[in-house]
Parts: C-alpha cells; sequence; structure tokens
C-alpha cells in the first residue's frame, strides 16, 4: 500500500473547478505521474501527481480541507 | 563555485537583509520575511548576516553543489538533508562536491532560510541582492529560482557544527498573537467592531505571501457612517490614496484584514486600521495557511519596549554566535 502526501500547506480541491468532476473518484486506478487534487496556496493552485501507480485509490482528505505539508491525502493499492 | 538548482522548491528565492531607502518610489524594502533567521543562519555558515542567501516558502528546493561548502538552514522546520541523509536545523553542516541538498516535509513554521558559506553572488541591485519578485528585480535575475538555474556563490568556508541553542530562537506561538498599534483610520471602525477585531481569532488566508498577510474568519468590521470625501471611492473602506508602511493592517471592504510585509506596495486606497508592530513582523513570516492568530491591541510605547526587547534577544543569539 502507499499513500500520497500533500507535497505543500494549504487547501485541498478533488477537481481543477468547482464545475468539473473530481480528478479520481475513490476505487480507481491511478498511473504514476497521474494527477489526484490540487493545492492551493498563495494565490496559485499546485498540481498533486502520484508518484507510483496503484489501484483502487481511497481519498483521506476531503475537498476544500486545509491540509499541513506531509499530510495524508489518499491511500493506494 | 556554482550550486546548480535541481528543483526550485514552491518560491525560492535569494534575500538578504533588503533594500532600504526606495520605498516612496515604490520599491520596498524586501529581503528575508523573518530577519532573526536570516542574520542566524549567514552567522552560522561564516557569513556577515546580511549575505544573500535563500529563502525556501513551504517547500525546500533540491541544490547541487559543485564545491564543497558550509550549509545551515534556520527558521521553520524544513528538514534538510544531504543526499538523502537527515541534518539538524541551525546547526551549520559541511556539504561536499557533488552532494546534493533536499529538504523533508514542512514540519512547522512557514519558511526557511538556507545560508551557504561565501553568500549567493548575483549582482548588487540598488545597495541589495534581495529579489522583488512583483518588481522583476535583483536576485537571481528579478525572480524565483527555476529548475536548471546556476546560482553563483561567493569565496568563504565556515566550520561544521555551529549551533545556536533553542532558547535563543523565537518561540512559535498558538494562537499566534499579533501586537498591533491602532492607526490613523481607527476612528472609521465603530467602537463594538473595534472591540471584536482583538477579541476574535482570525485564521491566516491561503493567499497570504510576502506582500500581505491575509487572515479571514473574523466578523466584517462596521464602520461609521461618512460621505466619501473626494478622492475615495464609495466602499466605506476607501480612503483618499495614502501611504503603506510595513505592518499597516488594511481591511477592504472590511472583511479580510491584510498585514503588509516586506514586499508591501508602498500606497493605495485603504483605510489602515493600525499596524502590526515591528517586533512581530518575523513571527508572521512563519505563519502557515490557516493558523490560527489575533491581534492584539498596544500603545506606542509598549510597541517601543517590544522593540527594545525583540533587538536584544537578536543581540543575545548574535553575540552567543560571534563572541
Amino acid at each position: 500500500m502507499a499513500q500520497i502526501l500533500s507535497p505543500l500547506p494549504g487547501t485541498f480541491y478533488r477537481s481543477s473547478s468547482p464545475d468539473k468532476p473530481p480528478y479520481k473518484a475513490d476505487g480507481d486506478t491511478v498511473a504514476a505521474g497521474d494527477v489526484i487534487g490540487l493545492i492551493e496556496v498563495m494565490k496559485s493552485f499546485h498540481e498533486v501527481r502520484a508518484e507510483v501507480a496503484g489501484s483502487n485509490i481511497r481519498f483521506l482528505a476531503d475537498n476544500e480541507e486545509p491540509v499541513m505539508a506531509g499530510a495524508p491525502l489518499a491511500d493506494l493499492d | 563555485m556554482t550550486v546548480r538548482v535541481i528543483s526550485p522548491g514552491l518560491a525560492t528565492s535569494v534575500q538578504d537583509l533588503g533594500r532600504p531607502g526606495y520605498y516612496h518610489i515604490g520599491i520596498p524594502e524586501g529581503g528575508g520575511m523573518d530577519r532573526l533567521a536570516t542574520r542566524i543562519a549567514n552567522l552560522l555558515v561564516g557569513n556577515e548576516p546580511g549575505a544573500a542567501l535563500l529563502e525556501a516558502t513551504f517547500m525546500g528546493p533540491e541544490l547541487e553543489f559543485t564545491q564543497a561548502a558550509t550549509v545551515a538552514v534556520t527558521g521553520g522546520e524544513l528538514p534538510p538533508k544531504v543526499n538523502g541523509e537527515e541534518k539538524p536545523s541551525w546547526e551549520s553542516f559541511e556539504v561536499k562536491a557533488g552532494d546534493r541538498l533536499s529538504f523533508g516535509y514542512l514540519k512547522g513554521g512557514a519558511r526557511a532560510y538556507i545560508a551557504i558559506s561565501g553568500g549567493i553572488d548575483v549582482p548588487v541591485v540598488l545597495g541589495s541582492r534581495t529579489t522583488y519578485v512583483l518588481g522583476a528585480l535583483g536576485g537571481f535575475q528579478g525572480r524565483v529560482l527555476k529548475a536548471g538555474d546556476e546560482l553563483p556563490i561567493g569565496e568563504g568556508m565556515g566550520k561544521a557544527g555551529k549551533s545556536l541553542p533553542a532558547e535563543y530562537r523565537r518561540p512559535a506561538q498558538a494562537p499566534a498573537e499579533l501586537r498591533m498599534l491602532p492607526g490613523l483610520y481607527w476612528h472609521r471602525v465603530t467602537e463594538a467592531a473595534g472591540k471584536r477585531f482583538f477579541e476574535e481569532t482570525w485564521k491566516v488566508a491561503p493567499e497570504a505571501d510576502r506582500i500581505g498577510y491575509r487572515f479571514k474568519g473574523g466578523t466584517p468590521l462596521d464602520f461609521v457612517p461618512r460621505e466619501p470625501p473626494f478622492g475615495a471611492g464609495s466602499d466605506p473602506s476607501n480612503i483618499v490614496d495614502a501611504c503603506y508602511p510595513y505592518g499597516s493592517v488594511q481591511v477592504p471592504s472590511g472583511t479580510e484584514p491584510i498585514v503588509l510585509h516586506r514586499d508591501a506596495v508602498s500606497g493605495g486606497g485603504y483605510m489602515m486600521v493600525g499596524v502590526v508592530i515591528s517586533a512581530d513582523m518575523d513571527q508572521i513570516a512563519q505563519l502557515q495557511p490557516h493558523t490560527p492568530a489575533r491581534f492584539v491591541e498596544v500603545t506606542l510605547d509598549q510597541a517601543l519596549a517590544a522593540r527594545a526587547d525583540s533587538n536584544a534577544a537578536q543581540r543575545r543569539a548574535e553575540d552567543y554566535l560571534v563572541g
């Protein structure tokens, strides 16, 4: 099992804009390099990418949740 | 020698103690937002306190050294690593030619200061090596670092193992208490709203940066009714344009206070409810988004006493290091 951690403190978003579907849904398969969410900080948005491939992604952070650097965002099998 | 930027971090820039003397023509003083951490990092590697170093915000860069150097990291808790092996903060260590300096996740604070013996030898612009990103001035090509940059480093070598004990550093507060001197426009705010402003706990907004720190979560201010003066806008927070001091707290439309910091714009049309005192400006530099903070009302005498205490604490720390 792998965990995807937030590289930055800020606000976590699951989709690229409020009217778009989430990048990934719980249970999806993820390839290395896939974007799984955004972190907003200092007036810019930073893509969070999976460093490794995995299946059955399970999000641990909610959309618009404040996160710390190093906070777990999702688990992967 | 040079240091190669493998990855830049989020917003890593060259800073020193700033570029005073040009604020009246719109160029802010700039410099490391946490001035004490800037000075100490330099002293730990044997530099002058005002040598140029790197300020890394929220996320560290990865750097490759082409020659041996002494390095020290101060400020926020951003754990340095040499070739993957963790090194202490607030303590100098040696890197060899070919070594890579990287960083773990930020554990506390917001900004780390990375000093390299000899200092970062970018050109001096208007008396300083500080980067003013908004004006594309100074530092490394007037911008934050990018992958592939080659930073010129000056001559000099420090000693490994020099450290500043914790009792000489500024302790973190939770919630952060920012002492504020009410200012010229305080009369624009109703008495009840002014009282509430100091009672409530605010939170650092994710937009906070080197220009200003925005806070949210408190109740919007109520204003004393008025006829807008000629030249001010119709919003009750508008004023006829005025100078903005460092640390001044503007509250556009009365909703979210913004404390102007080292890269502040020098003037504009929002009323300022006061100024955060100079002794608490370094502390703001270390506030992460969503950190709770309170504004604490002080008098001018209390502000001056706090400045004297803060200067004395800085001298004690520097005396400890340089004797």
